[in-house]
C-alpha cells in the first residue's frame, strides 16, 4: 500500500479537485446537450462502478469471494422502491402490504430536491446492511471456493424469496411504476462517495488489515491482526453500497423483476473487478469504464447482425485471457495517485503516478 | 392402501432424481478431487449435451445415432474445455479456478445462443418427443413416468460401473492416486495429464447421459438451463464430502430425498386420508404445511448446503481432512 501522500492539504488535494471538476464538466455537457442514450450509458457506467467498487472493497481487499452481492443490490432496489412509492399507488399497486409498511411513502420534496428518494435509499443500504452482518457472521467464516459458493446460495435464497414475495414485491410479477428520480448527479454523486469511501478503507488500519489477512492469514494472526472483524466490516460497507446501486438502477430503470437479478449480472461486474485488478480502487475504474464501453461496442455489431451471444463469448474469452496472463488484473493491487499530481518534486514521471500498493 | 402407493411413488421420484443429480456430481467430484477446481462449466456440458440431442432428432436421425453424437460431442467438448481453458491455469488459487469455469460456462451458453439463432431454431426450444422414453409405466394405482424409471436404472448400472472403473482397472487406480496427491503420483510415474483428461472424460459422458434425460424430463431447452442442476450436483458432493466418488454417489441420492420430502410434506395435510391422524393434527399440517411452501424448496436445499458447509465441511459421513477456514 502506498503511503499518505506527504506534503501540504492543498498540493495533495489538488489532483483529486480537478480530476471531480473535470467529471463535473462532462456531466454538465452531457446534460446541456440532452443526448439521452449517453446519458443512459454514463448513468449506466456509473451504477456499474459502484457495483465494482463495492464488490473490490469485499473481494479483492479481504480475498473473501463472494457471488451473492447481487442479491444485496436486489434487496436494495425493491427495498427502496416500495419506501418511494406515492402513497395512492402504493394502495392501488400492492394491495397486501403489512398496514405498517402501507402508510410509509418517502416520496416528498423539499423544493425541487426529492429529498424523500434520499431518505428511502439510506434506509434501504441500512436494511441491507443489517442483513450482511447477520449473513457475514455466518459466511465470513469460510474461505476459498466455499465461501464463494455458500454466498451463491444466499443468491439463490434471495431469488425465491423474491419470487414469492407476493404482497411485498409483486413476486415474479414486474414491478413497475417506480418514480425516475435517478439522473447524472444522484449516480455519480454517489458514485464519488463510493470511491472516496473505499479509497478511505484501503488506506486506514482497517484496510490494511483486510490485505494482511488476505495475503497470509496465519502470518497476519501471529502478529494479532484479527481476521474476522475487517472481514466483516468489508462485507457490511460493501453491501450498503450495493444495495445504494441497486436503488439507483431501479429508479432509473423504473420497472424491473427478480430475473434481472441473477447470476449474468454477477459475472459481469466480476469481470469488470477482476479486468481492472482486485484491491485497486482506480483499477475498478479502468476496468468498469473499459467493460461497459466493450460491451456497448459488442451490442453494437451484435444487434443489426442478429448475432446475439457474441458478445458474451467476446466477453468470456478476454475474462480467461486476463485469468491466464495478467491474473493481478491491468493494475493489481496499484493506485493511480491522484494526489500527487501536483506535489512539488514528485508525481511528474509515470513511476511516481503510478506507486505500487505493496 | 393409497398412502402406501403415494409413498412408493415418492420414493421412485427420489430414487430417479437422486440418480441424475448422482450422475452429475460423481464429474464434479472427480475432477475437484484431482485439480481442486469446482468445474461450474460441468452444467453447461449438460445443457449442449441435451442441444445436440434435440438438434439431431430434428434432423430426423434415428436415436442410436442421436445419442453417439450427443456423448461424443460432450465428451470432445469437456476434453477441449480442459486442455484450453483448465490446464493453463493448473495451480492458480481457487478462486481464479473458479471463475475460469464460469467464463467457460458463458462461453458455452452464448455459444449454444448463436449456433440455435444461426440454425434458425426457436428459443426456448421445444425437445422432441422420443417415442421409446415417453409415457408412464402403471403398477396397480401408481404411474411412474417412463423416463423416471430409466433414469433410476440406468443411473445405477453407470454408477456400478464407474466404481468398478476406480477400483479395478490400472487407470482407475491411477486416478485415485493422482486424486491422493497430484505431484507424488506424478513422481510415481503416473502420467497425469491422461489421468486429468479421463476424469473430464468420464465426467463429460455422464453429464451428457444426465443431460438427455433432463431434457426428457423438461421437455424444453434454453441455454441457461443447466445452471440449477449443476449448483445440485455441487450441494450434493459437498453433502457427500466433496472430491470422494462414492461421497458424490450418496450426496446425490440424499439430496434427491431430500428435495421430494420437501415437495411432498408440504400439503400432506390435504392428501393423508380422514382418520389416519387425529384431526387436530391435521388441521395442524394443513396450516403450518401448507403445499405452497414447496415453491420455497430451493430456498431451504441452500440453507441446508450452507448448514453442511459450516458444520460438516467434509461431508456427512466426514473424513480426516479438515477445511481450513484460512
Amino acid at each position: 500500500m502506498s503511503p499518505q501522500a506527504q506534503g501540504p492539504i492543498w498540493e495533495r488535494a489538488a489532483g483529486p479537485l480537478v480530476a471531480v471538476l473535470a467529471l463535473v464538466i462532462l456531466l454538465a455537457l452531457l446534460q446541456v446537450t440532452g443526448l439521452a442514450f449517453w446519458q443512459g450509458l454514463v448513468i449506466n457506467l456509473g451504477i456499474f462502478l459502484i457495483l465494482v467498487l463495492s464488490l473490490n472493497l469485499s473481494n479483492g481487499f479481504t480475498g473473501v469471494f463472494s457471488l451473492g452481492h447481487i442479491g444485496f443490490m436486489a434487496l436494495g432496489a425493491y427495498a427502496s422502491a416500495i419506501l418511494t412509492l406515492p402513497l395512492r399507488e402504493k394502495q392501488e399497486y400492492l394491495p397486501n402490504l403489512p398496514a405498517w409498511m402501507a402508510g410509509i411513502h418517502f416520496d416528498f420534496r423539499v423544493g425541487s430536491f426529492p429529498l424523500g428518494f434520499l431518505v428511502a435509499t439510506v434506509i434501504a443500504a441500512f436494511l441491507v446492511s443489517l442483513v450482511a452482518l447477520l449473513v457475514g457472521l455466518v459466511l465470513m467464516r469460510l474461505s476459498g471456493h466455499f465461501v464463494a459458493v455458500a454466498t451463491l446460495g444466499f443468491l439463490v435464497i434471495v431469488r425465491v424469496l423474491l419470487f414469492n414475495a407476493d404482497n411485498l414485491t409483486r413476486g415474479s410479477r414486474t414491478f413497475s411504476n417506480v418514480t425516475p428520480y435517478t439522473n447524472l448527479w444522484w449516480v455519480w454523486t454517489w458514485a464519488l462517495l463510493t470511491i472516496y469511501i473505499v479509497w478511505r478503507i484501503k488506506r486506514s488500519p482497517f484496510g490494511r488489515a483486510m490485505f494482511a489477512q488476505r495475503e497470509d492469514r496465519w502470518a497476519a494472526q501471529s502478529i494479532g491482526i484479527e481476521v474476522m472483524s475487517p472481514r466483516l466490516l468489508a462485507f457490511v460497507v460493501s453491501a450498503f453500497f450495493t444495495a445504494v446501486a441497486g436503488s439507483l438502477y431501479a429508479h432509473f430503470i423504473t420497472s424491473f423483476s427478480p430475473t434481472v437479478f441473477y447470476f449474468d449480472l454477477t459475472f459481469k461486474v466480476i469481470t469488470m473487478l477482476v479486468v481492472g485488478g482486485m484491491g485497486s480502487v482506480s483499477g475498478s475504474v479502468v476496468g468498469t469504464v473499459l467493460v461497459v464501453g466493450l460491451t456497448e461496442v459488442l451490442r453494437r455489431i451484435e444487434d443489426p447482425s442478429q448475432l446475439y451471444g457474441m458478445s458474451g463469448i467476446v466477453l468470456a474469452i478476454l475474462f480467461i485471457l486476463i485469468i491466464i496472463f495478467r491474473r493481478e488484473g491491468l493494475l493489481g493491487q496499484r493506485e493511480i495517485a491522484l494526489d500527487r499530481w501536483f506535489m512539488k518534486g514528485g508525481g511528474t514521471g509515470s513511476e511516481q503516478q503510478i506507486t505500487n500498493a505493496e | 392402501m393409497n398412502l402406501v402407493f403415494y409413498f412408493l411413488q415418492q420414493l421412485v421420484n427420489a430414487l430417479s432424481i437422486g440418480s441424475l443429480y448422482a450422475l452429475m456430481a460423481v464429474g464434479l467430484a472427480m475432477v475437484f478431487s484431482i485439480l481442486r477446481l469446482i468445474n461450474f462449466a460441468h452444467g453447461d456440458l449438460i445443457m449442449v449435451a441435451a442441444y445436440i440431442a434435440a438438434f439431431a432428432l430434428l434432423g430426423k436421425l434415428p436415436l442410436v445415432v442421436t445419442i453417439v453424437l450427443m456423448l461424443a460431442g460432450t465428451i470432445l467438448l469437456g476434453l477441449l474445455m480442459e486442455r484450453v481453458a483448465y490446464r493453463p491455469i493448473r495451480g492458480a488459487p481457487d478462486v481464479a479456478a473458479l471463475l475460469t469455469s464460469f467464463a467457460v460456462g458463458q462461453i458455452l451458453q452464448n455459444g449454444t445462443l448463436l449456433v440455435t439463432r444461426l440454425l434458425q431454431r426457436p428459443n426456448p426450444l421445444a425437445f422432441p418427443v422420443i417415442s421409446a422414453l415417453s409415457g408412464v409405466f402403471t403398477f396397480g394405482s401408481i404411474t411412474i413416468p417412463r423416463v423416471n424409471v430409466l433414469s433410476l436404472v440406468l443411473g445405477i448400472i453407470l454408477l456400478v460401473l464407474l466404481s468398478l472403473f476406480v477400483t479395478r482397472t490400472d487407470l482407475g487406480l491411477s486416478m485415485r492416486a493422482a486424486a491422493e496427491d497430484l505431484p507424488a503420483a506424478r513422481l510415481m510415474g503416473i502420467d497425469t495429464n491422461r489421468v486429468i483428461a479421463t476424469a473430464f472424460a468420464i465426467g463429460s459422458g455422464l453429464a451428457a447421459v444426465a443431460g438427455l434425460l433432463f431434457a426428457v424430463q423438461a421437455g424444453q431447452l434454453t441455454p441457461y438451463m443447466g445452471f440449477t442442476p449443476v449448483l445440485k450436483a455441487f450441494i450434493a458432493a459437498v453433502i457427500g464430502g466433496f472430491g470422494s466418488i462414492s461421497g458424490a454417489i450418496i450426496g446425490g441420492y440424499a439430496l434427491g430425498g431430500l428435495e421430494v420430502l420437501l415437495t411432498a410434506i408440504p400439503g400432506i395435510g390435504d392428501i393423508l386420508p380422514p382418520g389416519l391422524v387425529a384431526p387436530g393434527v391435521q388441521a395442524w399440517l394443513r396450516q403450518w404445511l401448507p403445499s405452497s411452501l414447496t415453491s420455497y424448496r430451493d430456498a431451504f436445499v441452500f440453507i441446508v448446503l450452507i448448514l453442511v458447509l459450516l458444520f460438516r465441511p467434509n461431508g456427512i459421513l466426514g473424513s480426516r481432512e479438515r477445511e481450513e477456514m484460512g
